[in-house]
């Protein structure tokens, strides 16, 4: 037992059973745990209570519009995939007042709605995941306007990373490199070992979670066994998605008959937005009693697939699906860089997953590419 | 591409989604279904404080209908009257258009690029509208008015499906006073009407243009738009010249709905004016 803290970007090794320590200790700090379990037979991000809520002898397997758990051998804790949820859920939550007013003396005035923003920490950010945060940053904090909301919420969160231990068929961050190892941006970093986790120390509160915790420093041995956990999951990884000839290429080809291909298997269903992690599009509606003296106005996730979202008076700009998905893809894989200087995709392969019919954008980037118009 | 995660910087207490009070002094009926709105923010040292360039919009916001962007279509030299005119279109403009002088709304703003006005210099613009379109474009005539010497000839080219659809024409005199030459035209004319019947983008043949010293600045229906662009081009006028005002759906108006992006555009941030130039490998792309 060692009494004083590590130091930041020291690397320390602890028992696997001192996670429940440092979960602890970050409730004791006043964070609410936020972290994956098993619900309704996938492993989702909500509140846990502890380890016991970590999907502990879980796993996954995931292809094209496929998604399934499996109970495995291995006492892991995190042995799995990247589930339907990512952290958007609690920085940017898919409803949420924004505002609300009342009428008193025939004058409308401002109720105050926020109440103070939840202190998050959360438990098994992937890398890619990060890069995620990193990407909507940029969009909601990086600019001329600051959302207050995602502010309040971002500025306060503990990032108690993983590096991954398995990737799925559907990751492809190596080639977004994007991950899987996590290398900014946290806390603490763990890498999982059959009887230990090797930890990163990245901030001071991280250093602090590990008070009380039996950690030594770790050895080159250790350091280099937690470096092969990663390779290992960097070589698995056999998804490639090129990415040098892009914005360009999508830019090119707006009229490619591709765009005409995917809407014939497409049911714009918006899936794919819902589980995107960078994807932020929301819309604003409107609610009144019925005597119209007090309304609120609710921020809501909205997506690009939906027919109303292009709405003007008299018709919608985008009525085909076929503008739809190009609308969504380019955006992603060619504006999202004019407009934030970097891509708005890390390649984690939630949309590949969890598309019904199992549409890659792999795959349609790389029909484009084939069929391109010399 | 791994993004740097640096610790936010917050602004705490500035919510860009909040609007301000402001409170209607006086309506004035355009057009069919279309009145403009003198507005001026209850607070005092807001609205001292409040300015704007011609062709910026603000959000308009009646509690329990909802917010709409509304472009300013008052004197920029006079920014503590905010005046909107307004088409009833739907829910929240027919709302408005319901108002009643000393109603109060919520304003928010202003937002978006401008016309190019400081470009002009001493050359010649022509301003090409459709229906609504001319109210983003009065405050560039009203701003041209107040210093008319400093530009070359000016032109208004403007359109309306019928003559009562048509805006501002109880103006017009006093803008040809001010030397703007003012053509008009519409798409269906009634028994008054002598004027030019067709579409707005042949009243280019009405006018000759020194194709190197001339900026247009249009602002109508995209259909309108594009063959005002095909018209400018064809007089040699250089695309760097051309500007016009886009609009997209569009809920927040600072960045964050994602609703009104045009190619790597932003319509409220970059937009709604926009150089030609800049979008042209976008516009007029079918369902874009
Ligand atoms: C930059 C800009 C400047 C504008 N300036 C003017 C102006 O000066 N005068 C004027 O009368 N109109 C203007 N408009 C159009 C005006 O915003 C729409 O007519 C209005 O939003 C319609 O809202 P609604 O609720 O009445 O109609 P609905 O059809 O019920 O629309 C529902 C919602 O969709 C969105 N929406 C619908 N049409 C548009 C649209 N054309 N543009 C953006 N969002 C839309 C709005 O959020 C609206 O609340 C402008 C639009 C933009 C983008
Ligand atoms: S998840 Fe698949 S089917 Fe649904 S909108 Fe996205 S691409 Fe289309």
């Amino acid at each position: 037992m060692t009494a004083s803290l590590p130091r930041v970007s020291a690397s320390v090794v602890v028992p696997k059973a001192a996670l429940q320590k440092i979960l602890e200790n970050l409730c004791a700090a006043g964070f609410a745990l936020i972290g994956p379990t098993v619900r309704d037979g996938a492993i989702t991000l909500d509140e846990i209570a502890g380890v016991e809520d970590l999907p502990l002898g879980w796993t996954d397997e995931q292809q094209p519009g496929q998604y399934r758990l499996k109970p495995t051998r291995q006492p892991e804790y995190f042995g799995f995939g990247l589930g339907p949820h990512s952290w958007k859920k609690f920085l940017l939550p898919s409803r949420m007042k924004l505002l609300s007013v009342v009428r008193q003396n025939g004058n409308w005035t401002f109720q105050p709605v926020s109440e103070p923003a939840p202190r998050y920490a959360f438990v098994g950010v992937r890398s890619c995941d990060l890069q995620a945060i990193g990407i909507q940053d940029r969009v909601l904090i990086g600019g001329e306007f600051h959302d207050p909301h995602y502010a309040a919420r971002r500025e306060q969160i503990f990032v108690l990373a993983v590096n991954c231990g398995k990737a799925n068929s559907t990751c492809f961050c190596t080639s977004m490199k994007t991950g899987p190892r996590v290398t900014a941006g946290f806390d603490l970093a763990l890498t999982e070992m059959p009887e230990v986790f090797v930890v990163e120390v990245g901030s001071e509160a991280g250093s602090q979670a590990l008070g009380d915790t039996p950690w030594e420093a770790a050895t080159a041995f250790d350091l280099g066994r937690a470096a092969q956990v990663v390779q290992r999951v960097e070589r698995s990884i056999q998804r490639q998605f090129r990415t040098d000839d892009l914005p360009k290429l999508l830019y090119n080809n707006l009229e490619h008959s591709q765009w005409e291909e995917v809407a014939t298997r497409c049911l714009s269903c918006a899936n794919c937005t819902q589980v995107c992690p960078t994807c932020f599009c929301v819309t604003v509606e409107e609610s009144s009693n019925l005597t119209a003296t007090a309304a609120e106005r609710t921020r809501v996730w909205d997506s690009c697939f939906v027919l109303d979202f292009s709405h003007v008076h008299g018709g919608n700009i985008r009525p085909t699906l076929r503008s739809r998905y190009r609308q969504w893809l380019t955006h992603k894989l060619a504006s999202w860089l004019d407009q934030f200087g970097t891509s708005g995709c890390v390649g984690c392969g939630r949309c590949i997953t969890w598309c019904p019919v199992g549409i890659d954008l792999t795959e349609e980037v790389q029909a484009i590419r084939e069929k391109a118009p010399k | 591409m791994s993004v740097a995660l640096p610790v936010p910087e917050i602004h705490a207490g500035l919510d860009p989604m909040r609007p301000d009070w402001a409170v209607i002094q006086a309506i004035k009926p355009e057009a069919y279904g279309i009145q403009t709105f003198t507005m001026r923010f209850s607070d005092p040292k807001l609205a001292a404080s409040f300015r704007f360039q011609p062709g910026q919009f603000n959000m308009l916001y009646l509690p329990a209908f909802g917010e709409v962007a509304i472009s300013l279509s008052s004197d920029p030299g006079e920014p503590q009257v905010m005046g909107h005119t307004i088409r009833s279109a739907g829910n929240v403009t027919r709302a408005f258009n319901r108002l009643k002088v000393g109603d109060v709304a919520g304003v928010r703003g202003p937002y978006g690029s401008w016309w190019p006005v400081e470009k002009v210099e001493s050359k010649n613009l022509v301003i090409v509208a459709g229906g609504i379109g001319l109210a983003p474009l009065r405050p560039v005539i009203l701003a041209v008015m107040r210093e008319r010497k400093a530009y070359g000839r000016v032109v208004l080219l403007y359109g309306a499906r019928t003559p009562a659809d048509l805006l501002y024409t109880d103006e017009f005199e006093k803008w040809q006073q001010g030397d703007i030459e003012v053509h008009t035209t519409v798409d269906l004319g009634d028994e008054h009407w002598r004027g030019q019947v067709g579409v707005v983008p042949q009243l280019f043949y009405r006018i000759r243009v020194d194709s190197k010293q001339t900026l247009v600045m249009t602002c109508g229906p995209e259909i309108m738009m594009r063959f005002v662009i095909y018209e400018a081009l064809a007089r040699r006028i250089p695309k760097e010249a051309i500007y016009i005002s886009m609009e997209r759906n569009m809920k927040c108006a600072v960045g964050f709905c994602g609703h009104c992006q045009y190619g790597p555009t932003f319509i409220c941030k970059q937009g709604p004016v926009l150089n030609f130039a800049s979008i042209e490998p976008f516009f007029g792309k079918e369902d874009f």
